[in-house]
């Protein structure tokens, strides 16, 4: 925290809180809550939760620590931040797992109650770091929130278990209080979400303002602090995490294209947010089918196309590999489908609550034959609606399977977003063939798409499938040729898409010493990574990907004005693989694979040590 | 009908739905006859326009049946037939969607899709070629294979159970279950157009001859000497009388059947089991099913099992109105708009 004057209500720049608990503490309400109300306050902010895979791990545990960090500035911000300024610590292991990325001198706000010697046993720690001198040099806060929740709530008819959860209301109120937020935003909340349970209202309400009253009272704290909102571009704006976004972009695509949203998909952690969001807009004519597995839910979803539907299905990377077949039969019968991809942890079931880089090449590559498919990748958590609405706009202009890549970390994250009015938003044309004269099935346009004969069309009656068709007309072929020149012009027709989507853009000096080049959720790392280096002086521009195959058509142009090249990605190097084999250049790697978003001061430390020392400034 | 102004009287014959697609199943296959029957059932069941059908396939023999008949059609992967099938209803209620499925698509690789389009009765009229082998691959044994059956995987036996096909429809609960066989035009036709009247999941297995790896597979069922005495017809309404001479009948002892003797006087016709269609306990039907792996019983053909439920589009269709009755239809700029917003000037 860079603090401005010393005085009661102290000004700072920006603050990155992180909430940490037991899995059972409502630690992702809490944090949600926080993000809602400082977006709501105008701040700038970006999210990181970060949970477990099991539940409810016990109760206590280390690896039973549930996570929510946010980063809220007055300025422009890319990232959930690389350390916490506060740590706010509801138990013994919360505060063991996250002290060491805590800022030297944080603050710690803890739950003192829950310090007893069961819970200092089940986080390993021999003696009680609240007294040992482990924690000097921090700015503690011993808190008995679960005793001061229990006061608050006296009379109020729920279980001592009910009371118990409640305190992350307590905690949450404290900070409010704290960082000189307004509660009503979550009063309201608590409101509208428990109408039907009066008590837990009540409960809840009381807890929050407890905690808020608590902060005032208290001589515990001697400031407060208040971070001025972020100076962001006119206009009106939610806080939107990207699944949400992503949904939103396909129900403004259904809208803008004027065809029937139809999802198709099995639910498979970071994606499943995308069916749920989806399954809430019935009123708009959008169907959700839960399938019975992903290889359903992708075929579904090839037959709604084939009927004429705007046909999608959701996943994350095991269930990508199971929908591999399909693509296939997609890519032979050129048929619009999106197929999103919330990358996670892998391989395997790997790391399913924690986010990665590491499906581009299955994305790209990943299938039996010469099966190009075109893939785009979302930069941020909102810019999943925007490529949500480009992947079903190139799908139905090219009669195409379209890859969109987002990953657990902007899928989960959230970010202020400048909401566009739906005028705005590009209408998508469609098509339908309708005239008998002169159809046949394979027929190609200007832009090499084959027709879309839909089933209900009188005349068209056509067949398709996964076997090789004869150019043109459509009957299954075995003929050499025919095949050569199939898979010929299906490439052909992937390739000319980079006519059609923007040019790489680059970020600081068009040409020079080191260009750092990323795709899809690490933008924000990145970019805030080149800001910090340029201020120290450092020659060093951006580029980023959300189109990956085809690559923009400037691609080599950008990357060849620059001595070198430096490619951050959280996998070993894919992007780097196919930059290389596509254009031959050498590129530097940058690879972290920890299942959390690339740290910034990381990337500085690389474009530096790339740059040689003083190199390039 | 009487409200509806626009009836336009569809008249079709067999001929309209072939395709110009030469037919290359192997000379002999059964998968003619069934191509026969359907052709020539579809002028008298098909109560839409012909471009409103659509004919969806898996991978095998069987499956390039979409390719021979003149409406549209989606030869798919293996196995998925039921779910790409499930798609396009979905998308498009009033098409009439229909599979053409082999045993080795249809309940093995794709043994998930069958049971789940069963069980959420979707509106498709499944048609599963039973050959008990897989013919496309050349001849290894299928989920239908009787255990012991040599083949090119099993050279000393397959130790594995078969599928009993009804048996697992009705424990999926699909609402229309029933059998047929190629060499049975007649009967085959009369199973076709019942499952394109019926409304829901209609799953007809049938007998189908593999020629080249597994002929004669049921020359029993389908031979002159042998056929009457060991094909039990079902008729709703009608007991259960089967052989040469009409001279056997089943019995049920409480849930125990019995093959009894008509001919010594001992039982009658008024003793035996009358076949209920629509009987909705499905005991019943199960035992019917499991005649086939009774020494000394008959296989049953025609309808097992016919009942009324909602079907799945139907219910999603019907749900999309209502939410749009609550909350008026979607409007996108409201939903963007909507949350925690606020301005910045
Ligand atoms: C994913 C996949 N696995 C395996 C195959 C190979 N394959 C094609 S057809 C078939 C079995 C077909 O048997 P059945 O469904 O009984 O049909 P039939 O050919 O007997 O009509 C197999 C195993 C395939 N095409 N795709
Ligand atoms: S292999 Fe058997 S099932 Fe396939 S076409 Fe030939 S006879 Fe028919």
């Amino acid at each position: 925290m860079e603090t401005e004057k010393e005085k009661e209500l102290l000004q700072l720049k920006e603050v990155t809180i992180r909430f940490a608990g037991d899995s059972g503490d409502g630690m992702q309400l809490t944090g949600t809550q926080f993000s809602e109300t400082t977006a709501w306050v105008g701040n700038d902010l970006n999210t990181l939760p970060d949970y477990p895979a099991e539940i409810r791990a016990p109760a206590g545990t280390i690896y039973g620590v549930s996570g929510f960090q946010l980063h809220f500035s007055s300025e422009d911000i890319h990232t959930p931040g690389d350390q916490p300024d506060v740590l706010v610590a509801m138990n013994p292991a919360a505060l063991k797992k996250n002290l060491p990325e805590l800022k030297k001198g944080g603050m710690i706000i803890v739950n003192s109650d829950s310090f007893d010697i069961k819970n200092l046993n089940l986080a390993h720690y021999e003696s009680n770091p609240l007294e040992d001198g482990t924690l000097d040099g921090y700015q503690v806060y011993q808190v008995p929130i679960s005793s001061l929740t229990a006061n608050a709530l006296e009379g109020v008819k729920l279980s001592p278990k009910e009371v118990s959860r409640a305190k992350n209301f307590f905690a949450l109120g404290l900070m409010y209080w704290l960082f000189n937020r307004p509660i009503d935003n979550t009063v309201k909340w608590i409101h509208e979400k428990f109408a039907k349970n009066p008590e837990y209202i009540e409960g809840n309400e009381k807890a929050l303002r407890a905690g808020y009253n608590f902060g005032e009272m208290t001589e515990l704290f001697t400031a407060r602090y208040t971070v001025e909102p972020a100076k962001l571009p006119k206009g009106t704006y939610r806080s939107i995490s990207g699944n949400e976004a992503t949904a939103l972009g396909f129900l403004a695509a259904s809208v803008k294209s004027g065809l029937p949203l139809f999802l198709g998909s099995y639910p498979i952690t970071p994606a499943s947010e995308i069916i749920q969001y989806l399954s809430t807009y019935k009123n708009f004519g959008v169907k959700t089918f839960q399938a019975e597995d992903e290889i359903a839910g992708i075929t579904t979803a090839i037959g709604a196309s084939f009927a004429g539907n705007l046909a999608i299905t959701s996943t994350s990377g095991p269930g990508l590999a199971l929908k591999t077949e399909a693509i296939g039969l997609a890519v032979m019968t050129e048929l619009p489908l999106v197929i999103i991809d919330v990358q996670r942890g892998g391989p395997s079931t790997g790391l399913p609550t924690k986010t990665e880089q590491a499906d581009l090449l299955q994305a790209v590559c990943g299938r039996n034959g010469e099966a190009p498919v075109a893939v785009v990748a979302a930069a941020t958590p909102s810019d999943c609606f925007n490529m949500a609405i480009e992947a079903s706009r190139i799908a139905i202009k090219y009669m195409t399977p379209v890859i969109l890549l987002t990953d657990g970390y902007i899928a989960n994250g959230s970010e202020p977003w400048k909401i566009p009015h739906v005028n705005e938003l590009p209408d998508i044309p469609v098509k339908f063939r309708t005239e008998k004269e002169g159809f046949y099935p394979y027929l190609r346009d200007e832009n090499l798409a084959r027709p879309w004969a839909i089933p209900g069309t009188p005349g068209l009656e056509h067949r398709i499938g996964g076997l090789e068709k004869s150019d043109i007309y459509g009957n299954v072929s075995y003929d050499p040729d025919n095949h050569h020149k199939m898979i010929t012009l299906r490439a052909k027709k992937i390739k000319n898409i980079e006519n059609d989507i923007p040019l790489l853009e680059v970020e600081g000096e068009s040409s020079g010493e080191l260009l750092v080049v990323g795709w899809g959720g690490t933008y924000g790392a990145i970019k805030e990574a080149v800001n910090k280096a340029r201020a120290q002086g450092y020659k060093v521009s951006q580029a980023h990907f959300r189109y990956l195959n085809p690559f923009p058509k400037n691609t080599e142009q950008v990357l060849k004005s620059f001595r070198k090249v430096l490619i951050p990605e959280i996998n070993l190097g894919q992007l780097a693989r196919l930059i290389k084999s596509e254009f031959l250049i050498d590129v530097q790697q940058f690879n972290v694979v920890r299942g959390l978003p690339l740290r910034v001061a990381d990337i500085v430390d690389q474009i530096i040590k790339t740059l040689g020392g003083n190199n390039g400034k | 009908m009487a409200n509806n102004v626009e009836v336009k009287e569809i008249k079709y014959t067999a001929k309209d739905f072939a395709s110009d697609q030469e037919v290359r199943w192997c000379p002999g296959c059964g998968d003619y006859s069934i191509l026969a029957q359907v052709q020539r059932t579809f002028p008298e069941i098909i109560d839409r326009p012909k471009e409103n059908i659509v004919w969806v396939s898996g991978i095998g023999c069987s499956s390039r049946f979409p390719y021979y008949m003149n409406t549209y059609g989606f030869h798919g992967i293996h196995g998925r037939a039921p779910a790409i099938a499930t798609g396009v209803k979905l998308a498009n209620p009033n098409l009439s969607v229909w599979v053409a499925s082999g045993d080795g698509d249809l309940l093995s690789i794709g043994g998930n899709h069958f049971i789940h389009a069963c069980r959420k009765n979707i509106d498709l009229k499944i048609l599963m070629f039973n050959n008990r082998i897989y013919g496309l691959t050349k001849g290894q044994y299928s989920p239908t294979s009787e255990k012991g059956k040599i083949t090119k995987t099993t050279p000393y036996g397959s130790v594995d159970y078969p599928f009993n096909p009804p048996m697992l429809a009705l424990g999926a609960e699909a609402s229309f279950i029933a059998r047929s066989i190629d060499r049975h035009p007649k009967h085959l036709q009369e199973m076709i157009r019942r499952a394109g009247l019926h409304k829901g999941t209609a799953f007809i297995e049938i007998f189908q001859n593999c020629n080249i790896f597994n002929d004669g597979a049921f020359s029993l069922l389908t031979e002159k000497d042998t056929k009457d005495d060991h094909v039990l017809e079902l008729v709703h309404g009608q007991p259960m009388i089967f052989g040469k001479n009409k001279d056997k009948g089943i019995k049920l002892d409480g849930m125990t059947p019995m093959v009894v003797d008509l001919t010594t006087g001992k039982y009658s016709k008024d003793d035996l089991w009358v076949h209920d269609e629509f009987d909705p306990n499905p005991a019943r039907t199960a035992i019917l099913a499991m005649f086939d792996e009774t020494p000394g019983f008959p296989t049953p053909i025609g309808v097992f099992r016919q009942i009324t439920k909602e079907t799945y589009d139907e219910g999603l269709f019907r749900q999309i109105e209502e939410v749009k009755k609550k909350k008026g239809e979607g409007d996108l700029e409201k939903i963007l708009f909507s949350g925690n917003v606020w301005e910045v000037n």
